[in-house]
Formats: structure tokens, C-alpha cells, sequence
């Protein structure tokens, strides 16, 4: 009752509140899955900072001096930088891409009317869920007899159509949410068309732009099957590659391979951290309140 | 609109935004009424003819040339003989249903079959149970507990597949893995060094763990952005009437997130299905082909046995088994758009 009258802070609820058998339960369940789902993440990231001694023992250690050698033994693999600038290349240019096109595409389907306009969503949807994984073999095919096996251009347009209808599915969503009144307003005030896109929508879409962006990194950094299939020169592979084959080229380095995953695991879980701080909601707040 | 939000959310790839489609459960309120009520003002004003084809043409070349052009020729070449001698001499022999007759005859295939749906099955039933369960736990948990829980969800979520797959491998791992290690600390014997990979079931039982693990966050994570959205007094109401925990899930939580379980479902099932990376990184599809599924026996079947022909059709009778689950899943996601 005193609640209702004092403005109940958290703590204040929390110390007030009986500790039930239920709620340790339930807090306790919490913290073992927390424990199950973060641990592989943890481990490989331990494991990657530990000295090949303390790596190699039947009974895990748990407390060790960090060591970087791993991280010298896995970046010092030939081409190592050659990998990480097609990786680069091949994801960024995607997206690049992909933002360039849908913007567009996603432009009409959100605010023109035209016919055909549901035709092109199913498409896009469609389109969405292709079976990619097995395609392989087809493309692998078409790339060979147009020379483009081994090539980074190739790869990265394949990429770029990967990520191309989500991209248009997510952006689409982001401008139908900008209110048709904004646009409005400004052709009012005397902007034409493109500026009122330009000045008003744009700007708008920039956390829409930045959290699309970031998935379709996400999305192209992941590739597995088509790079595997199509890229088979050294020069022209990825991190994917590379680290898939580091198992096999250094044995049971365990000590090695875990630095390989973590960094290549590291731009996905800091992008990811970084989208849910930044990226996520809010766009419209400002603007449509009022 | 809520299920127009998650249509957009779940229909990405697997590393969609759940967290940021959930909240774009604004957007599309907004733009569903504008869009019946306002196309006189709203539209009149916009330039119809040309422009918006020409704002669309790149993207559907785009799709065109690289997306609906390899479907063809994958069809094109699962009509054709292309073993060793034809992929080296670059001539086409036109073998009809031959590779169809083939495949369906064999035994291999079906097992692959067999196996490839009671892995997805198992998978998906177990990632929907445990995603819904652990959306159900973050939605009564505390603030600060809620957010570890979410934060580790977001860990195992976020890791890229490759490097997922490497992780669980030394996991695993048969003379210093960390899970031998913990089996013999819980007092199991016979974990000294145990090889988990030993057979094809056995490694696909690691593939399964590993799916399950990095599937469950996507599902648990939007279920509880779902579970925000019921309103608190559906809660009371039915705690009022007395209403057991179980009996509130089936009245209240599951009619009113009802399409939101049947679309994550279909969408686990088309990727679990069509998962290659998980399968073919952890072992090779081995030993002995054991741990086949049907995307990396398409793949073995060409790269590795110079059937190119076979295994294109091997994809093509896979993309059917996927456009069957798809078009469920189409029909759900229209039927929710028609009702915007």
C-alpha cells in the first residue's frame, strides 16, 4: 500500500518483496543458462589467451597469465592479411551495394503507388528465403564458364544479392515509418521531390541505414557453402575459409585456432553489442511526437 | 500490424534483428491505416509512370541475373550428365529424369532424407520449447537478472557460425576437450577420452547442440519482446480467475502470440533444413558420411564424387521439400498482411 504512495524505486520493491523459494529458482535458472550460453564464447576466448602448456592438460585451467602468442601464431599464417582484406572487400562492397539499390527499390514499394507494386514484395519476400546453401552447384557452374571462379568481384556480387531483399524488407519498414506529413511539410516549404528525399526522409533513415547495414555485414561475414565452392585459390579466400582450414593446417594447436576464432569472431560481437545499444528504435521518436 | 513487424523480423537470415524488429513494431501501425485511409492525399501528388519502375529495375535485374538465372540453370543441369569426363571436356549430355531415377532408387538417398528430416524435427521441436521457455523466464525475471540472461543470449546469438562451429569442435574435443573433462567431474566413466565424433549419429547429435544453442536466443528473445507487447491486465485477469501458470500460456500468451510461434516455427524448419556451414564444418558431412544431411550430400555428392548432374537434382528435389515448408509459411505471412 505504502508503494502506491512512496514512488517505488526497484530496490525498494526488491527488499520488500519475500524471498520465495520460486524466485531463487527462478533466478538460479537464470543464471545457469546465462552460464550454458555464454560459456563456449568465454571458452574460446580463454582459451585463446593461454599459453600452449596451460592449453594441452586433461583437467582445464581456469586461472592463467594471458599470453598473446596464439594471436602471433595465428595472425603470422601466410596471407593472413590478404584474407582479411578479401573479407573486407567482399562484405563492405555487399553492402554497399545492396544499401544503394534497396534504398531505392524500398523507396517505391513504401511510397509510390504503381502496378505490380505486390508483385515486387512477394518477389522480395521470396527472394528472401532462397535456398542459397544448396544453389551452390549451379553457381559454381556459371561462375566456371565465365571465368569468374576465384573471383572477388564475383563473390561480392553474389553477396550483395543475398543481403539485397532483407535489405529492401528492413528499409522499407524504416521509411513507411517516416510520416508521409514530413515529406509533405517540406515539398510545402518549397523542396522539390529529391530534396524533401534528401533533407527529410535520409537523415531520418540513418539508424534504419545503420542497423540494416550491420545485419547484412553480419549476414555476408557468415558465408560458408558459396566461398567454399567457388574460391578455392588461396589469394582469393576469406577469414571463413581460412579459419575453417586452420584446424586441419595446425593440428590440435587448440591454443592458435581459438585466437583464429576470436578474431574472427570479434567485428560480429561488437557490431552486434554496437547495434543494440545504438541502433535499435527511437528513429521516429522526435519527429512524429506532436 | 504486430505480425507485419514480425514478418519483417523472423523472415531475415538467421542473424536478423529480433531485438530491432521487435521494436520496429511501430513503424508498420503507422504506415497499415495511413496507407488505406490517406492514398488520395498521400499518393495523388507522387509522379506515377516510370519512376518507380526505374527505382526498382536494379534491384529485380540484380535478383534476375544472380538469383532466378542459377535456379534455372540449376534445373537446366539436374536434365544432364556431368561426371569427370563431361565437367572436364565441357560437353553437355542431356540424360532426361536419369539422375531423378537415380536418386530415387537409391537407398543412400532416402536414408539422407530420413535423416535430414528427423534431425530437423528433433532440432526445431527442441529450439521452440526451450526458446519459449527461457522468453517466458526473461519476462518475470528482474531487471538486472533479465539483462545477464539477455546479455549471454545475445553472446551465443551473435557468434558467427564458422567460428561457433571451430569453438564447439574443441569443446568437444577428445583428449583436452573441456566436456570430457566435465563428464568425468560429474562421475561418468568412460569419458577419459571419449571421441564424439565417432559415428555419423554422434556428430550430428554435436551439430544439433550446436544448432539449439545458437538458434534458441532468436526465438527466446522475440518471444519475450512478444510477451511485452500483452498487455499486464490479460495477466491479472486471468490470475484472477485463478488461472495456473499452464493454463495462463495456453490462454493468454499462446492465442495472442499465436502467429508469431507458427511463423518462427516454419522459419526454423527452412533454416535448420538447408543448415550447410553447422553440418559439413563440424566433420565433413563424415565419418563416413554419416553425418550427412541433404544440402552437404548435394555438395559431396558433386565437389567430392564428380556427379555434378546427380547432385544438382539432389538440390532441386531438396529446394521442393523447401518450397513445401515455404509456402506454408508464405500463406501465414499474407494472411497477416491482408488483415493490416
Amino acid at each position: 500500500m505504502s508503494a502506491a504512495t512512496t514512488t517505488p524505486t526497484p530496490q525498494k520493491l526488491r527488499t520488500r518483496k519475500p524471498l520465495t523459494v520460486g524466485a531463487v529458482a527462478k533466478n538460479l535458472g537464470a543464471l545457469v543458462l546465462a552460464v550454458v550460453f555464454v560459456f563456449p564464447v568465454y571458452w574460446m576466448f580463454s582459451s585463446s589467451l593461454k599459453p600452449q602448456h596451460e592449453i594441452m592438460t586433461k583437467d582445464p585451467v581456469f586461472v592463467f597469465t594471458p599470453t598473446f602468442e596464439n594471436y602471433k601464431t595465428a595472425t603470422g599464417v601466410d596471407l593472413f592479411w590478404t584474407y582479411v582484406t578479401n573479407s573486407l572487400t567482399v562484405t563492405i562492397g555487399a553492402v554497399l551495394l545492396a544499401l544503394v539499390v534497396a534504398l531505392a527499390a524500398s523507396f517505391a514499394i513504401a511510397r509510390l503507388r504503381f502496378k505490380g507494386r505486390k508483385g515486387i514484395v512477394l518477389i522480395v519476400m521470396m527472394a528472401q528465403m532462397a535456398p542459397w546453401e544448396v544453389m551452390v552447384i549451379a553457381m559454381y557452374m556459371i561462375s566456371r564458364e565465365n571465368d569468374l571462379l576465384n573471383s572477388i568481384p564475383m563473390l561480392t556480387l553474389i553477396y550483395f544479392v543475398m543481403v539485397l531483399p532483407f535489405t529492401i524488407w528492413t528499409l522499407r519498414g524504416f521509411i513507411a515509418a517516416v510520416p508521409v506529413e514530413l515529406e509533405e511539410a517540406a515539398q510545402i516549404d518549397g523542396c522539390t521531390r529529391g530534396q524533401a528525399f534528401r533533407k527529410v526522409i535520409f537523415p531520418l533513415l540513418a539508424p534504419g541505414l545503420m542497423s540494416t547495414s550491420l545485419f547484412g555485414f553480419i549476414t555476408a561475414w557468415n558465408e560458408f557453402a558459396m566461398i567454399l565452392m567457388l574460391n578455392k585459390e588461396k589469394e582469393s579466400q576469406t577469414l571463413t575459409l581460412w579459419l575453417t582450414q586452420f584446424q586441419t593446417a595446425f593440428g590440435s594447436d587448440w591454443g592458435a585456432t581459438m585466437a583464429a576464432s576470436t578474431l574472427f569472431a570479434l567485428p560480429v560481437l561488437i557490431v552486434f553489442l554496437f547495434l543494440q545499444r545504438k541502433a535499435v528504435g527511437g528513429m521516429t521518436a522526435g519527429a512524429v511526437k506532436g | 500490424m504486430t505480425v507485419d513487424s514480425q514478418g519483417t523480423a523472423t523472415a531475415g537470415p538467421q542473424d536478423a534483428p529480433g531485438r530491432a524488429a521487435g521494436k520496429s513494431q511501430t513503424p508498420p501501425p503507422s504506415s497499415g491505416p495511413k496507407e488505406v485511409l490517406q492514398p488520395p492525399r498521400g499518393r495523388r501528388s507522387l509522379p506515377s509512370g516510370v519512376l518507380p519502375y526505374l527505382l526498382v529495375a536494379p534491384a529485380l535485374l540484380s535478383m534476375a541475373v544472380l538469383l532466378l538465372y542459377p535456379l534455372i540453370r540449376n534445373v537446366i543441369l539436374s536434365f544432364q550428365q556431368l561426371n569427370r569426363k563431361e565437367f572436364i571436356t565441357r560437353e553437355t549430355v542431356w540424360t532426361g529424369f536419369d539422375n531423378y531415377t537415380e536418386l530415387l532408387g537409391d537407398g543412400d538417398f532416402w536414408t539422407v532424407v530420413v535423416r535430414s528430416v528427423v534431425f530437423t524435427a528433433v532440432n526445431v521441436a527442441l529450439i521452440m520449447a526451450i526458446g519459449t521457455a527461457i522468453g517466458l523466464l526473461l519476462n518475470r525475471l528482474g531487471k538486472k537478472m533479465r539483462l545477464v540472461l539477455s546479455l549471454a543470449l545475445m553472446f551465443a546469438w551473435a557468434m558467427p557460425i564458422v567460428a561457433s562451429v571451430t569453438v564447439f569442435r574443441w569443446l568437444f574435443d577428445e583428449q583436452f576437450g573441456v566436456v570430457n573433462w566435465l563428464m568425468r567431474t560429474l562421475g561418468f566413466s568412460g569419458y577419459d577420452q571419449h571421441n564424439w565424433f565417432e559415428t555419423g549419429f554422434s556428430t550430428l547429435v554435436i551439430v544439433l547442440i550446436l544448432l539449439v544453442w545458437g538458434s534458441v536466443p532468436f526465438v527466446a528473445l522475440n518471444m519475450y519482446a512478444g510477451l511485452t507487447t500483452i498487455g499486464s491486465e490479460l495477466y491479472e485477469a486471468a490470475k484472477m480467475d485463478g488461472a495456473s501458470g499452464w493454463r495462463t500460456f495456453w490462454a493468454v500468451v499462446f492465442p495472442n502470440l499465436k502467429s508469431f510461434f507458427m511463423i518462427t516455427t516454419f522459419l526454423e524448419i527452412i533454416w535448420i533444413f538447408k543448415a550447410f556451414a553447422q553440418v559439413y564444418a563440424m566433420n565433413l558431412g563424415g565419418p563416413d558420411r554419416g553425418s550427412e544431411t541433404l544440402p552437404v550430400f548435394a555438395y559431396i555428392e558433386g565437389v567430392g564424387q564428380f556427379h555434378y548432374g546427380v547432385a544438382a537434382a539432389i538440390s532441386i528435389l531438396t529446394i521442393v521439400m523447401l518450397i513445401a515448408v515455404m509456402s506454408f509459411y508464405f500463406r501465414l505471412i499474407l494472411k497477416e498482411e491482408e488483415e493490416l
